[in-house]
Order: structure tokens, then C-alpha cells, then sequence
């Protein structure tokens, strides 16, 4: 690791090697400076808590390691690809790269299983009957095997949160983004998520997470970064980020959501 | 409690009374009518059938003579017409509908803008509009016959309609259909053999170049090979007519034109909002699955939008096909103007003649409804 960022901005783990380095990364939507020189490294296996009030950036961040979203300046690496504008690249990142949406995003015309084997058989050419173990694998660790054969629109938004994990698993991804998984769930749903993703954090899994569960941060995040107006503001461990705050604007973002 | 205070006996009182009134005025229609046939020594009941109609119809697809013909000819001549224009129109309008829509979406600008005021322009002008534009400003302002615009293939383009080579199969020809239909029938059995086959194994085949090749080549191989079996009886220009070949007449194709033209305007609104119901995080998810956009198109975009489009797509099919009536106006000879027209003109029973049309606009608009309805079930969604 060669770029000098500030203390904080580098990896808890330092044994691990590289799974993401942004470099000077800056977004733009038209005039709306939306990222603002971003610096920041996760290592394999590291679990990054990203928070920060609405329209900071945060969800335009992890956008941008899987290029549903396009940086205009700086540089992502992503399990050591560079992303450019090379087609061939972004499809083998995304096929590393899995990616949880606030909104589920199921394909309401598809079945359970038929959700989580569509990849594997068209993107890894995989046999259907092996990719329907698999998806039966992952749909079992999510606790829901016995609904592989309903529809998204048949389950509950917590299930189909689940789901939508177990698709991404599907395709043994070895970095997991997730962008707001619990805010568009109803809160007695939100702990079997939570769950569903500790599980997953405590097996190595490497994590992005955009949330503002603050008990989640505590409990498996090795570092929490707090965002604002584009820019990274801090980044700590969860003890000293939650117990002293080095910037004002993180303690009042802490103070509106500890109640 | 007083019993006009329960709900249900109001109920039970208001439709009762309802159906009096509505079965008086249907008895009083009914006994008028008679009344008023008997007074006017009109004759009632299906007996004008089989007399001889004794007029002239331009264009027939089964035999059909002015001497010889009942006025129940004249009325299936008038259904095959009316069938025939609302069939190819159904076609052609789809196929220029989902292009017009999607191009309509499209990033190129000068594209979408193209697509964009074709709609807006189409959609806005009244259809009968549009009809008397087509005959009588486009294709009765042709040149006349001497003058007739040459086209490809040797066809000509006058006031008189398009007249094109028509195609006299020889000897031979038969083997040519079937080395068309085989190829038919073994693409479908490649299809079914290569899901099977990417099921088991996970290998993908290219299932369109494979079906193109099998649609052109076993056909033309044979048809070489039999030394080309397919004459054309092409047309000639004379001094004062063209003779042989076949002729599509202005009124059939200007009816066509209006109709295609100004359904796929209003289809091409249909694809567009079906495309667009499906949400951007639809393809964000794709995406992030490493599905590419092609393979995101066909296995979540249409499968989502198709179920959009159907519904609305029944009723423009509908539209089309009863819209078809307006024929009268150009002169094309369909169900509507041979049958409310010519035939109910000549007999007067103008109550069994626009009873028997309606039921069979009916029959066709609720067959079309069925069919769609049918496949639109099989493509729900399934919710809860």
C-alpha cells in the first residue's frame, strides 16, 4: 500500500491483503459535487459500517465499486482489477462483487429459487441442477429453504430482504456491498436481517455496509466511517468512534440518531 | 325499525322497480318496430339471404360475380375483407409499434426525437383524417397508368394501386415448402434441445444465428437445386392499362396504411410505458449479478414489461379491427360497407343487417379479448 492516507482511512487488518482501494476518487451529477476526493482501502475480510445523513454520498459510494455508478475522476481497484471503461473488466468485477439493495430488488416474475439460480446459469454457465443446490445451499442458511417455490410478491419484506442476500451469495461473491438492507423494512423484521448479515460478517465475509443500525456497527464492524457532503469526515474503530467522536459534525449526526 | 329503512329491502324495491321500467321500454321498442315494418311493408327475417345481390364488389378473395352471387356471398366477401385488412394490419402495426416505442427510448436524440413527434403528430389527428389523406392526397395522386412510377422487382405504382409480380409456383415448388416447414420444425427442436442441454450442462448455444440459418438455407438449397421452381407472372405496361401480375388497389392500401400508421402510434405509447414500469433497480439488480445488458433485456426487462403491455395492446388490436369499419370512406369494400352498406341499402331490413354485423364485430373483438386475456393469465404476476 503505497497511497498516504490519513490514519483512520487505512485497514484495521494490515495482514490482509487489498480487496478495495479508492485513490482521489471524485463524482459529479451534472454541478452536484457528489463525491469529494475520496481516499480509502478495505482489506479481505474487513467488515466498513459506512454512515452519514441523506444525500452524503455514502450510497453513491459503494454504487461505484460495482459501477452501477461511474466515478469521473481517481481510481477504484477492486480485488486488484482497476475499473475503467473496459466492459470485460466491470463484468469480472461484478461477478466478484455482491450487492444488497434497500429495496430488495427481486425479480417479481421469477420464483425463490429461480431468483437465485438465474445468474449462475446464464452469467456462470452453471447446470441447473447444480445451480438449484446451491441456491437451496444459501436459501437454507437464510433460514427460508421452504419458500423456494413462491414468488417475491407471496413473502415478507424481511424474507425478501433474505432472499435477496441469498442471490447475491449465489454467486460466491468475495465482497459484499449492501445499501440501506433494513430501512425499507418494518422494524420487528430487521433483527432476522441483522442476523442474517452478522452471520455472514462473522464467516470472513469482506463488507460494505451503508446503515445507520448503530448496533450492527458495534457488534461486527471493524471500522465505521462517517460521511458528509461527499467527503470521508472519520474513520475509526466502533469503540472510539462511538465513544469520542473526533469531529462535530459526527457528534451531531450521532446525537439526531442515539436517541 | 321501518322495514324502507333496511338496506336490503330498498335494494330489492329499487331493482325491481328498475327492471319493469327497462322491460317496458324494450317491449315498447319492440312493438313499435314491428308496428312500424308492418306499416311500411318492409320484410323481416333472414329470407334476402340467398336471393341474388346483383351488384359489384372490387375486391374479393373467393369467387364472387355480380350475376350469380347471393347477398350472403356479398357478406362473407365483406367478412374475408374485413379480416384480411384487420389481420395484416394487426401485424404491421405491431411490428412498427415496438420499433417506433423503443426507439422512442432511445439515447440517440435524433432517433427518440423522430419517434417522438411520429407519435405526437399520428396520435393527435383524428383517424378518418388521416384515412381521406392516404386515398385521396397520397395514392389517388399518383400518376395515372402511362405515367406509372417503376419500382424494384417490377412493380409499378399508379392511381390504380401497386401492381407486383405474382408468383406462380412450378413444378417442384411443393419440395420447397416442406424443406421450409422441416427447417421450421428442427429449429424448434434446437431450441428445446439447447435449454435441455444448457439445464444440463450449463453450455449456451446460439440459439438465433442457428434459427436464422435454418429459416434461409434448407429452403433456398433446395430451391437451387431444383433449378428455381417459382415463376413470376410479372406485370407489363401497355398503352392504357397494365396487364398480369397482382394488384393491391389503392382503397385496400390506404385503409392499411391509415390504420398501421395510426395504431402503432398509440402501441408504440403502450411498449414505451410497459418498458418504463419496470423499475430502474430492476436492472441495477441484473447488473450486480453480472448479467450484461442483453442478457438483463431478455430475462427481466421483457418478461416484467410484456405483462404491462398486454392488457393495453388487447384493446389497440381491438381498436384496429372495428376501426377497420371506417372503410367506407375510401371505398374498400369490408363487412361494414358491403353489408351496411350496399346490402342494407337494397333489402332495407336494416334491423336484421346491422344486428347480424354487430355480432360479428362482437364475435371477433371478444375472440381477440379471450385469446389475449388467455395469454396475459399465463404471464400474471403471481401476488399473495
Amino acid at each position: 500500500m503505497t497511497n498516504t492516507a490519513p490514519a483512520g482511512l487505512k485497514p484495521a487488518k494490515l495482514t490482509h491483503e487489498t480487496a478495495i482501494e479508492m485513490i482521489g476518487v471524485n463524482k459529479w451529477y451534472g454541478e452536484f459535487h457528489v463525491l469529494r476526493d475520496i481516499d480509502l482501502t478495505i482489506a479481505r475480510g474487513e467488515r466498513v459500517v459506512v454512515c452519514g445523513p441523506s444525500g452524503s454520498g455514502k450510497s453513491t459510494l459503494i454504487r461505484c465499486v460495482n459501477r452501477l455508478e461511474e466515478h469521473q475522476k481517481g481510481r477504484i481497484i477492486v480485488d486488484g482489477v482497476e475499473l475503467t471503461n473496459d466492459l470485460k473488466r466491470i463484468d469480472e468485477i461484478r461477478r466478484e462483487v455482491g450487492m444488497v439493495f434497500q429495496h430488495f430488488n427481486l425479480f417479481p416474475h421469477l420464483t425463490i429459487l429461480e431468483n437465485c439460480t438465474l445468474a449462475p446459469i446464464w452469467v456462470k454457465k452453471m447446470p441447473k441442477k447444480d445451480a438449484e443446490e446451491v441456491a437451496m445451499h444459501y436459501l437454507t442458511r437464510v433460514k427460508i429453504p421452504e419458500q423456494a417455490l413462491k414468488y417475491p410478491g407471496q413473502l415478507s419484506g424481511g424474507q425478501q430482504q433474505r432472499v435477496a442476500i441469498a442471490r447475491s451469495l449465489c454467486m460466491s461473491p468475495k465482497i459484499m456491498l449492501f445499501d440501506e438492507p433494513t430501512s425499507a423494512l418494518d422494524p420487528e423484521m430487521v433483527k432476522e436481517v441483522l442476523d442474517t448479515m452478522v452471520a455472514l460478517a462473522e464467516e470472513g465475509m469482506t463488507m460494505i455496509c451503508v446503515t445507520h443500525e448503530m448496533g450492527f456497527a458495534r457488534q461486527v464492524a471493524d471500522r465505521v466511517i462517517f460521511m458528509d457532503q461527499g467527503q470521508i469526515v472519520e474513520a475509526n474503530t466502533p469503540d472510539e468512534f462511538f465513544r469520542d467522536p473526533r469531529h462535530e459534525r459526527t457528534r451531531l449526526f450521532l446525537s439526531q440518531i442515539l436517541h | 325499525m321501518s322495514p324502507w329503512n333496511d338496506p336490503r329491502v330498498r335494494s330489492f324495491v329499487f331493482q325491481g322497480f328498475l327492471i319493469l321500467v327497462i322491460g317496458f321500454l324494450i317491449y315498447e321498442a319492440v312493438d313499435n318496430a314491428s308496428d312500424n315494418l308492418r306499416r311500411q311493408r318492409i320484410a323481416t327475417g333472414l329470407g334476402f339471404w340467398d336471393s341474388p345481390a346483383g351488384f359489384p364488389i372490387s375486391q374479393s378473395m373467393i369467387f364472387y360475380s355480380e350475376t350469380s352471387s347471393s347477398y350472403g356471398d356479398a357478406f362473407l366477401v365483406g367478412l374475408l375483407n374485413t379480416l384480411l385488412v384487420a389481420a395484416i394490419g394487426i401485424v404491421l402495426a405491431t411490428v412498427l409499434g415496438f420499433t417506433v416505442g423503443i426507439a422512442r427510448l432511445s439515447k440517440n436524440i435524433l432517433v427518440a426525437g423522430i419517434a417522438r413527434w411520429y407519435i405526437e403528430i399520428i396520435r393527435n389527428l383524428p383517424l378518418l383524417l388521416q384515412l381521406l389523406f392516404w386515398y385521396n392526397a397520397v395514392l389517388k395522386a399518383l400518376p395515372g397508368v402511362r405515367e406509372s412510377a417503376a419500382l424494384p422487382f417490377s412493380s409499378f405504382l399508379n392511381n390504380r394501386g401497386l401492381f407486383m409480380p405474382k408468383p406462380l409456383p412450378g413444378a417442384g415448388f411443393d419440395y420447397v415448402l416442406i424443406a421450409f416447414f422441416v427447417a421450421v420444425a428442427a429449429a424448434i427442436g434446437f431450441r428445446i434441445w439447447a435449454r435441455r442441454r444448457q439445464e444440463r450442462t450449463g453450455l449456451q448455444a446460439p440459439v438465433g444465428s442457428v434459427t436464422l440459418a435454418l429459416l434461409i438455407l434448407p429452403a433456398s438449397l433446395v430451391y437451387v437445386a431444383l433449378g428455381g421452381p417459382l415463376t413470376f407472372d410479372v406485370p407489363t405496361a401497355g398503352r392504357f392499362n397494365i396487364t398480369g401480375g397482382m394488384v393491391l388497389q389503392p382503397e385496400f392500401l390506404a385503409l392499411l396504411f391509415g390504420l398501421v400508421i395510426y395504431t402503432a402510434a398509440f402501441i408504440a405509447e403502450v411498449v414505451r410505458a410497459g418498458i418504463l414500469a419496470v423499475s430502474r433497480g430492476q436492472t441495477e439488480a441484473a447488473f450486480a449479478l453480472g448479467l450484461r445488458p442483453n442478457l438483463t433485456t431478455k430475462l427481466v426487462i421483457v418478461p416484467q414489461a410484456m405483462r404491462v403491455i398486454i392488457p393495453p395492446l388487447t384493446s389497440q388490436y381491438l381498436n384496429l379491427t372495428k376501426n377497420s369499419s371506417l372503410a367506407v370512406f375510401v371505398g374498400y369494400p369490408d363487412l361494414a360497407n358491403v353489408f351496411t352498406g350496399t346490402v342494407l341499402n337494397q333489402t332495407g331490413q336494416a334491423i336484421e343487417v346491422v344486428g347480424i354485423t354487430m355480432l360479428v364485430y362482437l364475435t371477433i373483438s371478444l375472440g381477440t379479448s379471450a385469446l389475449m386475456n388467455w395469454y396475459n393469465s399465463r404471464k400474471a404476476l403471481v401476488e399473495r
